[in-house]
């Protein structure tokens, strides 16, 4: 785990990067990779390193080169099945001088070309440099747990993991937001790759390898995930098969990202079943006590301490807790935002950015998380409203079906028969087009783009100039329509909430901040592979989420995590800034110069929105859209004062480990510093 | 100020509109992404203090409340029955 970024002349010549320029970029991941720091360096390209040591501590530095230095690679994340790897290629001839999981990228470039990125197993973003043909080639996992962002200007590629790098790396790059980048956000919750929110820059979308030469640059997908259609591709077997199945590849997925590792390696625990599961499983490879971590709440709304300590006892892990408090939360928002690059609609990354510091306190680097379970065993309300609203739909005039949304959300059945009208009325909003795609995403979407209310006419606009939904699904899968409805929701929930969020602004980011790597075993790709496969009645039995999964934590997990409901994570949001004693920053960023100055909210619009918090205290009267609109005009303000108002920060990293130049020294004066240290 | 006016300077407040020219009498306040069901409830108890009326549940119908045009044709009947 680590920090990686370049540059590369996409003209002839473009004059070499400086190493300032590198050391700036590469400092500016200090805290992605804070052990270690490398660069390369020849007149066309550079690679720069931010080194987490997890795998081979003493040999495994980069940039690091096949056996005739004409071949370079960075690398950001773990290739899990490095070692089955490693046999095939010296079986092919290929020889090693590490034992690192990064040297078998140089190698299995050599071998495969494009075509390697698909046999691995892991998480990474890669960049590797082929000096010889001056070649460029980036890769990004599967499913985007590692980030890598991409931007041109004045005749160079510049990328890195985050976007400051690369603002450090080159400052007359121009900082602006972009619209439709802030459209994305106030629709998905996030940008999805390839769009960010910043105007020129973007990201490399997961699964996807490019190459960049001189013939052009060369963008494909290496994967894409795949659901039966019409019974080709399911899973045979019964669902007490599928459920032994899920456990035997999932303890499989556990051993790997335990034991492929020579430091301890750690696990998340928030009480849910989904993780309680993973720790469970990394007990019994591990088989013996390990650390887990979990965070508690003050606000008992969104406490789950029972459930971790009943766990935490149940497999006699070594256990810690932080307790955060709304104020904890409001005092690392901007650090929180200053990581995750972009708006926020709710302040959930926040806790998770102070759990981080706990396991970096604790002297632990890697963590196994639970993430990705609801997504690809069908968790969330979103599946079980989407198949209510299409059972209604069929049958739009019944009063009859819409009353199963009562059982979706208890409370609507308890409450005033006006709010019922009004809530049905809600969901019942265009049940005609039930067989559409994104029908139950869309009720969603809809909900967050309406907050574009506040932005300033002009940029709302711009925003609006451009249909993001209709451009989403302009890129869906041929065979998307054939997939079930299930399968369908799936798809476009991996690919806009959690590839998009969830990995990167709640997961990678908020790891990343405190050096800390997250593993994730639903995202091993025989997990993933399975999980698509198997009948949607298998993951979303009537209305039981992830029914399978369930099946199959069975007598690993404590009863009650297998029977409790499952409890959305929340976090306080506009109650967490309306305190007494708030911070400075809040007023700052919500007041009129701020907010006309980033250009993006009406100023009268914010006042307006803040005047309500106010008066509400935040509280039952501030609704769920009034939420996620503070917490998104804070963290915009947040984002256009520390990453797009002032110059980049850029300062070099401590000292090189791994130093590589390449350029010819200029006549009359000595190498370039470092440059005779020996490679080792 | 009119029934309109009052609704309007309410939702643009309350609703934090940036450009309250965009609330015509006929916008449709839930599908053009202003208001969503709880805030219907927020308009309701609104319409409840400022015009002295009682929405019972029956009348919390999108045919009453979707538009601001609708709402002060809706007030000004429940306005009517009380005289």
């Amino acid at each position: 785990m680590c920090g990686i970024a370049g540059s590369v002349a996409l003209a002839d010549g473009a004059p070499p990067p400086s190493l300032e320029d590198l050391q700036a970029m590469v400092g500016a991941l200090r805290h992605r990779g804070p052990d270690e720091f490398g660069l390369y360096r020849d007149t066309h390209a550079a690679l720069g390193h931010a080194r987490l040591s997890i795998i081979d501590l003493a040999t495994g530095q980069q940039p690091l080169c096949n056996e005739d230095g004409s071949l370079w690679v960075v690398f950001n994340g773990e290739i899990f099945n490095y070692l089955e790897l490693r046999d095939e290629l010296l079986a092919l001839g290929h020889s090693f001088r590490t034992r690192s999981d990064t040297e078998v990228i140089v190698h299995a470039w050599e071998a495969w070309g494009a075509r390697a990125f698909e046999r691995f197993n892991g998480q990474f973003a890669i960049a590797l440099w082929d000096a010889g043909r001056r070649r460029l080639a980036l890769a990004r996992d599967r499913l985007g747990v590692r980030p890598l962002y991409l931007c041109e200007h004045a005749g160079r590629l510049w990328f890195a993991s985050e976007v400051k790098a690369i603002f450090a790396g080159d400052p007359t790059i121009p900082r602006a937001l972009d619209p439709a980048g802030l459209a994305e956000t106030f629709t998905f919750w996030s940008p999805v790759a390839p769009q960010t929110v910043f105007q020129g820059v973007t990201e490399l979308e997961p699964g996807h390898a490019r190459v960049v030469s001189r013939d052009g640059v060369e963008d494909r997908a290496f994967w894409e995930p795949r659901f039966p259609v019409a019974g080709r591709g399911a899973f045979p077997g019964s669902l007490p098969e599928a459920a032994e199945e899920v456990r035997a590849r999932l303890e499989e997925a556990v051993r790997l990202r335990m034991l492929r590792a020579d430091v301890p390696v750690g696990s998340y625990l928030s009480g849910g079943l989904d993780s309680s599961l993973i720790a469970a499983l990394g007990r019994k490879v591990k088989g013996e006590k390990f650390l887990t971590f979990s965070l508690r709440f003050a606000d008992a709304e969104y406490d789950e301490t029972s459930f971790q300590r009943e766990v935490a006892a149940r497999i006699e892990s070594d256990h810690h807790e932080v307790l955060v408090r709304r104020e904890d939360i409001a005092e690392a928002f901007p650090a929180v935002v200053f990581h995750a690059e972009r708006p926020l609609l709710r302040t959930a990354p926040a806790p998770l950015f102070l759990l981080s510091r706990l396991v970096r306190e604790s002297g632990i680097k890697v963590v196994l998380t639970g993430e990705g379970a609801d997504e690809m065993f069908a968790g969330y309300d979103l599946f079980k409203e989407g198949k209510v609203r299409r059972f209604w739909g069929r049958q739009p005039a019944s009063t009859l079906r819409p009353r199963l949304l009562d059982r979706l959300y208890p409370y609507l059945a308890r409450s005033p028969v006006a709010q019922q009208a009004l809530a049905r009325e809600f969901f019942g909003r265009g049940r005609e087009g039930w067989a559409e795609p994104a029908f139950a995403h869309r009720i969603r979407w809809q909900g967050a783009a309406a907050l574009q209310r506040l932005f300033h006419p002009d940029f709302q606009r711009r925003a609006r100039s451009l249909d993001v939904v209709a451009r989403q699904l302009a890129r869906l899968p041929a065979p998307f329509r054939e997939w079930s409805f299930l399968a369908q929701d799936q798809y476009l929930e991996v690919r806009t909430l959690l590839g998009a969020y969830l990995l990167s602004a709640q997961g990678d980011r908020m790891l990343m901040a405190h050096s800390v790597e997250g593993r994730f075993p639903f995202l091993d790709p025989t997990v993933v592979e399975l999980a698509n496969a198997l009948p949607a009645a298998y993951k979303l039995r009537v209305l039981d989420e992830k029914h399978v999964l369930k099946r199959a934590a069975a007598g690993l997990v404590p009863e009650a995590i297998l029977r409790r409901p499952k409890q959305p994570y929340r976090a306080p949001d506009a109650l967490s800034f309306v305190g007494e004693g708030r911070p400075d920053w809040i007023e700052e960023v919500l007041g009129r110069p701020a907010v006309a100055e980033a250009g993006v909210f009406d100023p009268g619009a914010v006042e307006r929105l803040w005047a309500k918090c106010r008066a509400t205290g935040g509280a039952e009267q501030f609704s769920n859209a009034d939420n996620m609109a503070l917490v998104g005009a804070l963290s915009t303000g947040l984002l256009d004062r520390q990453l797009i108002r002032p110059a980049p920060r850029r300062e070099a990293p401590a000292e090189l480990r791994t130093f590589v130049d390449r350029l010819p020294a200029p006549a009359g004066r000595g190498p370039a510093p470092g440059a005779e240290r020996p490679q080792r | 100020m009119t029934v309109q006016e009052r609704v309007k300077q309410f939702i643009a407040k309350n609703f934090y509109v940036s450009d309250p020219s965009q609330l015509t009498d006929e916008v449709s306040l839930i599908t053009a992404g202003y208001v969503d069901s709880t805030g219907m409830l927020e308009i309701i108890s609104f319409l409840e203090s400022e015009f002295a009326i009682r929405v019972e549940d029956k009348e919390a119908m999108p045919e009453n409340l979707e538009s601001i045009g609708r709402i002060a044709a809706f007030v000004a009947r429940k306005q009517a029955l009380k005289a």
